[in-house]
């Protein structure tokens, strides 16, 4: 076993690791670990663009912009966050431009902007262009960029090293921050990293659901992480679904096709978006078209031979204006199914996308271990992290705008006090829990294998608690869970090694992820209305009265040993937007 | 926009069993490496890594490789499909022959770690070698910098490195020395060689032109067809030759 000291810990090296090590590095002695390398996170995978209101092609204020996201996440946003969020936008921009981001540009040689959904002018009158883009992968160029500067800038990696634990230790009676113990993928062996601050940026967990855009790795590790140290989560339940997944395969077509123009069909050919957000259409919010995709398919106007997906129509844009400004998503089309969007009707269904909550952290990334005090030299930024800008429902491009402004507010505020503390003793043999994980997994006799308990566990979510719940098949879902959960016990690994053991990583994520469905099945059955990305059929509008409130979960172990978790509730934020009736 | 318009028809494809043959290399226990069939189910439309997963999840948990978005832009999953670089992930069942085995194997010319996955340290540090961040001159504007659309298009096509290794582990300049830079490296370079934005070209060339450089290069176009970004690889080393030639991006 290695031990390593540090100032700042970074688990995770997307968009906020990297953006938060950019600003670490410079202040403190900062280490990256990722499970990967730096480059196959999951933020190259996004699309179509980051939003701020540079005004570069027409009217624009941060104002507005903040309005959006509080509408788009039914009024569960925090507003004070999301004001944060919208007003540094621009100068988060502006960062990645200057370290070399090439932007698309105007004629005038500015950075390009295009419509999104749900993004407005002036509070809803209609789609502004708003999101600055790079092609159809703003996402890989945002990666490709931090990485570069995180190379320019002599930032430290361990890639390949996968973060098992936190550790805290007490003091006064209260949790702070001591490192993390990570796993060398390599090697087998087991690392303690001594820190004065942690930051998660360990991205989301997808791969709860079978039909996902997610990365096979996005098996919410940090999440899991802070749960089991007794941590809470916040709105677990609100899950987003992207309308435009490839049908059957859940690979991700930007939004920004339909902000070039691409329109819905049913099987019929009909522009349905129309009868369900006259003034916006195909541009609403996610959870609203997402909705009115399932809604079509129910009610029998589905395409296909099962009737089960709808299409997107590129075929009225030119073919230069989809080759030049959505390359990647043509190909996915002509490569996975065999379509041509310049000339044929796309195949699209909802796909698990993103979770809007995670870990709850204040405006500093600070993380939260009830409604009112923060773990000291705890952070948490992106999608593991709950601000909560998103509220019930994120709009696209504000994930890419999220992982930038709180990666570099986690990156400064870690590193601050990292500069204004002494390193915390380590409590006894901190190592113990990862080693009897790994060892468990590794030496054990179960028969169970890992696959067949996560092909089960996505089947129930995609069936239970995807787009429209109900307490029925949420309970289905927490009895499949649990009952999974049981069974996981008896897993073992086939790889014995020590090197590059990918069976005993994948059994260890799979975890992870029980636990997490079950947090988010457990919040699901408990918010008894619809909001956002929760769909309650039995509870089908929104419930102001009751809960506009957050959900806080905490895991608990009963007398008997037993698992429990337990739900609290922590109020949003409202600043200046009383909520409305959410139109579009 | 009109309301309505013709939509067409799909099949129901059907499951067929396809057999892989995969070089196997367990470090702890095999002193060579060999080569073993496994036979799984799958839809013309399935990918490789969908055969892979299937193998490690059903038959096999030891196989190893590596894989994360499995839609082609993480590029964890290089490997030689059939004797050719390919992405697992980017390649299907309906584009290869079922007739017979499908081979898969590692990249060649990096160190041999377990199965499919190679040591990929030494192609990062080739990458970093070459300096691949932006250097301006000049005073930190307020706004953006200014770029036509030209300017941007000018080196836009090397953008699109995912750094996946296809390429530099198809060259054969790189498998015989593997001190050569290699293509995916000279990419990096090119892309900001050619970013109007960028004062730091000279630097990039200067390393370029040395023993290890471009001129190991010998225009086999091996790097070219295994790009799965379709980025025009030996175009790109051959521009950067011609800026080092006449000094001039």
């Amino acid at each position: 076993m290695q031990t390593h000291i540090f100032d700042v810990i970074i688990v995770g090296a997307g968009g906020a690791g990297m953006r938060a090590a950019l600003e670490s590095g410079t202040r403190a002695r900062t280490a990256v670990l990722t499970k990967l390398y730096p480059t196959r996170s999951h933020t190259g995978a996004a699309q179509g663009g980051m939003c701020a209101a540079l005004a570069n092609v027409e009217e624009d204020n941060w104002e507005w912009h903040t309005f959006d996201t509080i509408k788009g996440g039914d009024y569960l946003v925090d507003q004070d966050a999301a004001e944060v969020m919208c007003k540094e936008a621009i100068d988060a921009v502006l960062d990645l431009e200057k370290m070399g981001l090439p932007f698309n540009r105007t004629p005038e040689g500015r950075i390009d902007q295009r419509r999104f959904g749900g993004h407005t002018r002036n509070h809803g009158e209609a789609a502004v262009r708003r999101s600055c883009y790079a092609a159809d992968r703003t996402g890989h160029m945002i990666l490709q960029t931090l990485y570069q500067s995180c190379i320019k800038a002599g930032i430290e990696f361990y890639n390949e090293f996968y973060v098992l634990d936190l550790i805290l230790n007490e003091e006064s009676g209260e949790p702070v921050t001591a490192g993390v113990v990570a796993y060398e993928l390599a090697t087998g062996e087991i690392h303690i990293f001594r820190a004065k601050s942690v930051i998660f940026a360990s991205g989301g967990f997808g791969k709860v659901f079978k039909t996902t855009s997610n990365a096979h790795t996005l098996t919410g590790d940090g999440v899991g992480i802070v749960w089991r140290k007794g941590l809470p989560l916040e709105d677990m339940e609100f899950y987003q679904f992207h309308p435009t997944g490839l049908a059957g395969l859940g690979v991700l077509l930007t939004e920004g096709a339909r902000g070039e123009g691409g329109i819905l069909r049913n099987a019929s050919g009909e522009r349905f978006m129309e009868r369900y957000a006259p003034t916006i259409k195909d541009l609403a919010p996610r959870d609203m078209v997402a909705r009115a995709m399932v809604q079509e398919v129910r009610e029998g106007r589905g395409a296909g031979p099962n009737k089960d997906y709808v299409y997107l129509d590129l075929t009225h844009l030119p073919k230069e204006q989809i080759e030049s400004k959505l390359p990647d998503i043509t190909e996915f089309a002509r490569t996975y199914l065999g379509v041509d969007p310049v000339t044929e009707l796309v195949p699209v269904f909802p796909t698990a996308h993103y979770a809007m909550g995670g870990i709850p952290t204040d405006i500093d990334t600070r993380v939260l271990r009830d409604n009112d005090h923060a773990v000291p030299g705890l952070y948490a930024a992106g999608e593991c992290a709950c601000v909560s800008v998103h509220g019930a429902n994120r709009l696209g491009t504000n994930s890419l705008l999220d992982i930038n402004v709180f990666g570099k507010r986690a990156g400064i505020a870690a590193a601050e006090y990292a500069n204004s503390t002494e390193l915390v003793e380590l409590p006894a043999d901190p190592q113990m829990s990862t080693i009897s994980l790994v060892e468990g997994l590794r030496s054990g006799t179960g028969t169970e294998r890992a696959i067949n308990i996560r092909r089960a566990m996505q089947e129930t979510m995609d069936m239970n608690a995807q787009v429209y719940r109900t307490e029925a098949t949420l309970k289905e879902a927490l009895g499949d869970l649990q009952e999974l959960k049981r069974r996981y016990l008896n897993v073992s690994v086939q790889d014995k090694g020590v090197r590059y053991n990918t069976d005993l990583l994948e059994a260890i994520e799979l975890g992870f992820l029980l636990d997490l469905a079950e947090v988010l099945v457990v919040s699901a059955l408990e918010r008894k209305e619809t909001r956002g990305g929760h769909a309650r059929e039995d509870y089908p509008v929104r419930d102001d009265v009751n809960f506009m409130r957050h959900t806080m979960a905490y895991r608990e172990v009963s007398a008997h040993g037993e698992e429990i978790v337990r739900l609290d509730y922590k109020p949003v934020n409202v600043t200046r937007y009383q909520p409305m009736e959410r139109k579009y | 926009m009109t309301a309505v318009i013709e939509v067409p028809v799909i099949d129901i494809p059907v499951a067929t069993d396809v057999t892989f043959r995969v070089r196997r290399y367990l470090p702890e226990i095999d002193e060579e490496p060999h080569w073993e069939d496994y036979t799984v189910a799958l839809f013309p439309t399935d990918r490789v890594l969908t055969a892979l997963e299937k193998i490690k999840g059903d038959i096999d948990g030891t196989l190893t490789f590596r894989r994360s978005c499995g839609h082609g832009i993480c590029g964890s999953d290089a490997m030689r499909i059939n004797g050719r670089n390919r992405l697992a992930c980017k390649t299907l069942v309906k584009d290869l022959d079922i007739k017979k085995p499908i081979t898969v194997e590692a990249i060649k010319g990096l160190p041999l770690e377990k199965d499919l996955v190679v040591d990929m340290d030494p192609f990062f540090a080739a990458y970093r070698a070459v300096m691949p961040f932006l250097l301006p001159e000049g005073h930190e504007p307020t706004k953006e910098r200014l770029q036509s659309a030209e300017e941007r298009a000018r080196f836009d096509d090397t953008t699109k490195c995912i750094l996946c290794a296809c390429c530099t582990t198809s060259c054969p300049v790189y498998w015989t020395d593997g001190a050569y830079f290699g293509p995916a490296a000279i990419v990096a370079a090119h892309r900001f060689i050619f970013d109007s934005r960028d004062a730091g070209a000279e630097q990039r060339l200067e390393i370029l032109n040395e023993k290890e450089g471009v001129w190991r290069c010998r225009t086999t176009f091996n790097c070219t067809d295994a790009c799965p970004r379709g980025i025009e690889v030996t175009k790109a080393i051959q521009e950067v030759k011609q800026a080092l030639i006449f000094r001039r991006v």
